[in-house]
């Protein structure tokens, strides 16, 4: 089912264009294809399938997308199987992509599907609990991608049971050098709210994001697709409580929204 | 013979630390050093070593796992235990690790040919042999999964890895079942089942002897016997689980039965009156029920019951539970999308270990109820975060009742577009010449009598084969396939769920559309050879669907269905004949009018009659002070925290969650769920949910009316209006072939009837479950029945117009002014404070007054629409008391509040804080507002019973002195201790 795009849909090539993968159990899909389109873009979603068998061919996109889900039910590791069938098929377009300096974004599953294929360094196990947790977290950027322009700390809810970043101390300290730790947690405005531990899967340092190829390749745990409006944050109610009192205004957009607001902008200037 | 790949973590690995402390706690005694996990596949397939190390690629993570052709053993361990699934049991890593290896290696897997997955602990340590084996038994459950123990020795052993593959020789033979037999054997057919050539009874067809007359004289007028397959096929037709007896009889004088004339009677009568404000759109004719959601979508709702599968098998219980429901979603009209899955939970105390046994040889003992509810409450979060469907709202109640047979209620609210073009997608219809397409999964034995097992009680008799384990990856590329693509392609005609019953009744039900159909069983897609034709028709194998594809179509939808990796099958074809006729090897083997099967069931009058209960109130002496008794309440397992829940059923996957499971800095379990189904409008759905169980054997009637008004004044709280409210009833009773159970089913309904017309709130959907008794013996060998206590869950669907006026339980700001709205009176009988103190519940047990609860809820609801509430809750379980902590710690903020002349006729201090009287909300108002809202409320009970403070106390007043006192900071920990382990 589609939801009605923020923006009528013209085809004209002046939309950044923006391709959502799906398929095998994927499920965030449509989430962050809004995201795109709250931000101006000409989002698809489109089945893994359908790129392979080259019904759609990626290098008509500026932006890929992985987005959150279960693909293969995390069966023999989150990420791994549906990663297998990218590099399987799509190595070569996938590299083509990369060299032309578009933007790409995994999120939670897509995450784990960016380090299973080796585009990000690090990988993603079981939480500390291992326990599937689904609760909101605060991080603050300290990378340097066109993903995170603009944004000190960002808030955006997790749901995982394989969030846990692992990295050796090499690639840490590689990763840190050349500026591609994307975002740390940090006990924020949501974590002090709400009385929680800022890091919650146990993430080595508390990272919460990467990045690689100066910055345009963006994988983390946490969904800005869930964070669209202000509506989704755990406290909203008092904050709209007290934008009435004060008559100060309550914004609609979400945390989240300038992730995506920053990959379409990229684009544009 | 299989080739065995171990993988094996490099890192420190949480999943055996874990386990670690889980086997401790298990075995204080004993000591535990260390624990590993491995993961095995077994590939039943001849790989070539090249294939080989492709396959070890596709299965390992190199930055944290290592991979091992052969078995891996740890430097040192005590004992391996060996956790695999038995043959056929769905093993879904086993089928993920077949399709990645088939991809890498570019090696097409033959039939036959596959990947079996297992678990193997290695413990370091010294135990005995006993705590090994309650290790095992806490790893696996035996009617799904197999065990095996290895000592050191296994070093030196070299064990064939042999896989648990399905042989079976079943006959294709076709049974003529002689019904010219005396009653006696006919009961025992109806009971036991179809005896197979070896005379051994196949398995409850749970038909009586009325029903099996009526067989043998339809028969006796075709001048034959029926075969097997019509007469598997008429048992799941007429099952209490499909057609509901019990709610379709005559009743007493009610001729056309309860069902009639108290659920549909009511929607039929409010849905005149609301006229034009009418916004039912499909009603109690489809897999779900369906209301206007705007201008251009439909929302839908259906909760079924999944308590048999679930008291044998938690996780797999709870699991197809919860992908069933969301295929009923699938099954509503064309297909309409999963939006939010609720839960629900009655269990029994999870400190109860008394052993109970399903048989008089003490051989098949029942699970305990602390690992019923963790299986439970495992199946739910693996079934709904895998499908990425939230669950934004549920709920968990506790009593020993529940420990025959545990409650277990899944439900999906669904969304989908009223057109596609000029095509209405909420109704659907299977034209004559459409293929009969079944897309999903393969047919296995699992499920065979699903349906007919649970219409009866649990006993020794209940068959393991109706156990089943959800795929939720399979179902959900279909599910995909189909509402997001085949849908509005306008691919098919029609489409329902294979759920109870499997073919057998998905076929029957839409073959009503065309008025008839052939099918032909020989191209049912198989799991494994040598099924019979009879399991074939009647199998439960999850994931699967029917749809009628016109012939035209056929081709785009089946290409369609390959590049999403679905397999679709023509099994038959939709016929004007008037019959169901099913050929196997071109032979005709059932051939059925569609009139009889469908209602040659004959009706049978039952009779009600008065139970005489006897129930004592206790007599108590007041304390001065209630604060410790608060807080005692406050951990009761039905009141505490149950944010464990939360955290694991994920409610903020699609992006729309607007109130949460838990509310405020105090994260505080609420009571209605509310959230945003389509991002692009600020419409927003409000479920809640009502039960009141304790009250039944009080005063069924009272209980129904109390279940109705507490879950729509859920909704109400949080923001839901009456002009646009539905509600579903799930009846889950007991021996309902007792009189007096059914005088309480028929006093529950009237008052469904009475309630529902008075708010105006339409039913729309319902799914009933007659018989949650168990039937079974205790450690000494005794017999016991247990019985649940009559319980009848109303879930409500809700639909507000602006997300951002949905109001939350939070108290907001010092200096806010605490209103209680409605009347207090001494109704303690059947409350959480009586259960509390001891075993005496009698006395009144709250009664519903509808009229002026329609006028407070009404006035309510337009207080939060002019902004003018900062925070709500419904007073429920443990009363006043409990509702204003519960909003003092969410707040995380102090209460300073005097109850002494609240309205009603509660004066002793006890009633005035734990009376659980219904129709009443406590509301904060900024004292700016307090004018304009009392205004609204001038025909109906409200009292300013104090304000929100700045101080960490929590303090009520009912008299001069103190009721209770204490720091909202103590309240929280006594909240959260209950569950804090979970």
């Amino acid at each position: 089912m589609k939801n009605p795009p923020s923006k009528p849909k013209a085809k004209s090539q002046k939309l950044v264009r923006v391709l959502v993968f799906s398929g095998y159990g994927l499920n965030c899909e449509e989430e962050a294809r809004y995201g795109f389109e709250l931000a101006g873009a000409d989002a698809e979603i489109v089945h893994i399938n359908d790129i392979i068998d080259g019904k759609v061919k990626l290098e008509k996109y500026q932006i890929l997308a992985f987005p959150g889900g279960f693909a293969y039910g995390d069966d023999t590791g989150s990420g791994k199987a549906y990663a297998n069938r990218v590099k399987n098929h799509l190595s070569k377009p996938l590299q083509k992509f990369i060299k032309e300096k578009k933007l790409i974004i995994g999120i939670c599953n897509g995450f784990q599907i960016l380090t299973q294929i080796g585009l990000l360094e690090g990988a993603l196990t079981f939480n500390e609990s291992n326990r599937y947790s689904d609760r909101w977290t605060d991080m603050e950027v300290v990378g340097a991608s066109p993903w995170l322009r603009g944004i000190k700390n960002i808030s955006a809810p997790i749901g995982h049971g394989e969030g846990r970043y692992i990295a050796d101390q090499k690639t840490l300290a590689n990763l840190k050098a050349k500026n591609e730790v994307a975002l740390r947690y940090v006990k924020g405005d949501t974590a002090t709210y709400q009385d929680l531990p800022a890091n919650p899967n146990g993430a080595t340092e508390n990272i919460a994001g990467v990045l690689s190829h100066e910055g345009r390749v963006f994988g983390l745990m946490p969904h800005p697709d869930r964070a669209l409006f202000t509506t989704t944050l755990p406290n909203w109610p008092i904050l709209k409580e007290e934008a009435k009192r004060t008559g100060a205004s309550f914004p609609e957009h979400g945390p989240g929204f300038q992730i995506f607001k920053n990959g379409v902008d990229y684009f544009k200037n | 013979m299989a080739i065995r790949i171990d993988v094996v973590p490099t890192i420190p690995d949480a999943r055996a630390d874990v386990k670690k402390k889980e086997f401790q706690n298990l075995v204080p005694s004993a000591s535990i050093q260390a624990v590993h996990v491995v993961d095995s596949y077994l590939i039943d397939a001849p790989l070539s070593k090249a294939s080989l190390l492709k396959a070890e690629v596709a299965l390992v993570n190199p930055t944290v796992e290592r991979s091992f052709i052969g078995r891996w053993l740890p430097e040192s361990f005590q004992v391996a235990i060996e956790i695999g699934f038995l043959p056929g049991v769905t093993d879904n890593v086993g089928n993920t690790a077949t399709e990645a290896i088939a991809d890498t290696t570019k090696r097409a897997f033959k039939s036959g040919e596959k990947v079996y997955s297992l678990q193997v602990f290695f413990i370091e340590g010294k135990l005995s042999s006993a705590q090994v084996e309650k290790i095992a038994s806490s790893l696996y459950n035996p009617l799904i999964q197999s065990v095996q123990i290895y000592d050191v020795s296994l070093k030196a052993k070299k064990i064939p890895a042999g896989v648990p593959k399905v042989e079976l020789n079943g006959s294709s033979r076709v049974l003529e079942v002689n019904m010219e037999v005396d009653d006696s054997e006919l009961i025992a057919i109806g009971a036991h089942g179809i005896k197979d050539e070896q005379g051994v009874p196949r398995g409850p067809l749970a038909l009586d002897l009325n029903a099996l007359h009526a067989i043998r004289n339809h028969f006796r007028r075709l001048r034959r016997n029926p075969t097997d397959v019509e007469l598997e096929a008429l048992a799941q037709t007429w099952s209490e689980h499909c057609k509901h007896t019990i709610f379709a009889n005559p009743l007493d004088s009610i001729s056309e039965g309860i069902y009639k004339k108290y659920i549909k009677g009511a929607t039929a009568r409010i849905r005149a009156k609301k006229g034009k404000k009418d916004f039912c759109v499909s009603v109690f004719k489809d897999n779900a029920g369906g209301i206007v959601f705007d201008e251009e979508y439909v929302v839908t709702h259906k909760v079924e019951t999944h308590n048999s599968p679930s008291a044998l098998d938690p996780f797999g219980g709870a699991i197809t539970g919860i992908v069933g429901v969301n295929r009923d979603t699938l099954g509503f009209g064309l297909g309409a999308k999963p939006v939010a899955n609720v839960y629900g939970f009655c269990f029994a105390f999870p400190e109860d270990t008394r052993k109970l046994y399903r048989d008089k040889n003490l051989t098949q003992e029942m699970l305990p109820p602390k690992r019923i509810a963790e299986g439970v409450i495992k199946g739910i979060n693996a079934g709904g975060n895998q499908s990425g469907i939230p669950t934004p709202n549920g709920f968990m109640i506790f009593d020993e009742s529940y420990r025959g047979k545990p409650l277990v209620f899944a439900g999906t609210v669904g969304l989908i577009p009223q057109k596609n073009g000029k095509r209405i997608l909420y109704e659907k219809k299977a034209r004559p010449g459409d293929y009969m397409v079944m897309v999903g999964g393969k047919v296995g034995l699992d499920g065979i009598h699903g349906a007919t097992f649970s219409s009866v009680s649990l006993d020794s008799g209940s068959p393991a084969t109706a156990v089943q384990i959800g795929d939720p990856i399979t179902q959900k590329k279909f599910s995909d396939a189909i509402c997001k693509e085949a849908r509005d392609l306008n691919l098919y005609n029609s489409i329902t769920d294979n759920g109870a019953g499997g073919l057998s009744s998905s076929v029957a039900e839409m073959a009503r559309e065309s008025n008839g159909c052939k099918v032909d069983l020989e191209k049912v897609p198989l799991k494994y050879p040598g099924l019979e034709p009879w399991q074939i028709w009647i199998s439960e194998s999850q994931e699967r669907m029917t749809l009628a594809v016109p012939k035209g179509k056929w081709k785009a939808f089946a290409t369609l269905m390959k590049r999403r990796g679905v397999e679709a099958t023509i099994i038959g074809e939709f016929t004007r004949s008037g019959s169901c006729v099913i050929t196997y090897k071109k032979k005709k083997v059932m051939d059925l009018k569609l009139a009889f099967l469908h209602d040659g069931l004959p009706k049978v009058q039952m009779h009600t009659k008065k139970p005489e209960f006897v129930f004592e109130e206790p007599k108590l002496t007041e304390p001065q002070d209630f604060s410790e008794a608060l807080l005692r309440m406050l951990s009761r397992h039905n009141i505490a925290s149950h944010e464990f829940l939360a955290r694991q059923f994920d409610h903020e996957v699609q992006g729309g969650s607007v109130i949460k499971p838990v509310q405020g800095a105090g994260r505080v379990t609420g009571d209605a769920g509310v959230f945003r189904p389509l991002l692009s409008s600020k419409k927003a759905v409000v479920l809640s949910n009502g039960l009141t169980p304790y009250y039944a054997n009080l005063d069924p009637y009272k209980m129904a009316a109390a279940s109705i008004d507490t879950a729509i004044r859920n909704a109400i709280v949080a923001g839901a209006t009456l002009d646009h409210l539905a509600i579903l009833d799930n009846f889950c009773w007991t021996s309902s072939d007792e009189p007096e159970r059914l005088w309480q089913l028929k006093e529950s309904a009237r008052a469904c009837y009475d309630y529902a017309t008075l708010y105006g709130t339409p039913f729309i959907s319902g799914k009933d479950s007659m018989f949650n008794d168990f039937k079974g013996y205790d450690e000494d060998g005794d017999f016991l029945k247990i019985s649940i206590l009559p319980t009848l869950l109303i879930s409500t669907l809700g639909v507000i117009k602006d997300a951002e006026k949905a109001i939350s339980i939070d108290v907001k700001s010092p200096g806010d002014i605490v209103y209680v709205l409605g009347e207090t009176h001494d109704e303690l009988g059947g409350s959480e404070y009586y259960r509390m103190l001891g075993s005496k519940i009698g006395g009144e047990v709250p009664a519903v007054d509808g009229k002026k609860n329609l006028k407070l809820y009404r006035a309510f609801t337009k207080a939060g629409e002019l902004g003018l509430v900062a925070s709500a809750i419904s007073v429920g379980r443990g009363g006043l008391a409990v509702a204003l902590a519960r909003m003092s710690m969410a707040g995380k903020r102090g209460l300073d509040i005097n109850l002494s002349d609240i309205p009603g006729d509660a004066k002793r201090v006890d009633s005035i804080l734990f009376s659980e009287s219904q129709g009443r909300i406590v509301a904060t108002v900024a004292p700016e507002n307090a004018e304009k809202f009392e205004k609204l409320f001038a025909d109906v009970a409200i009292h300013n019973v104090g304000t929100v403070t700045n101080a960490q106390t929590l303090s009520i007043k009912c008299s001069n002195s103190h009721s209770a006192h204490f720091s909202f900071e103590r309240a929280i920990q006594a909240y959260r201790s209950t569950f804090k382990k979970w």
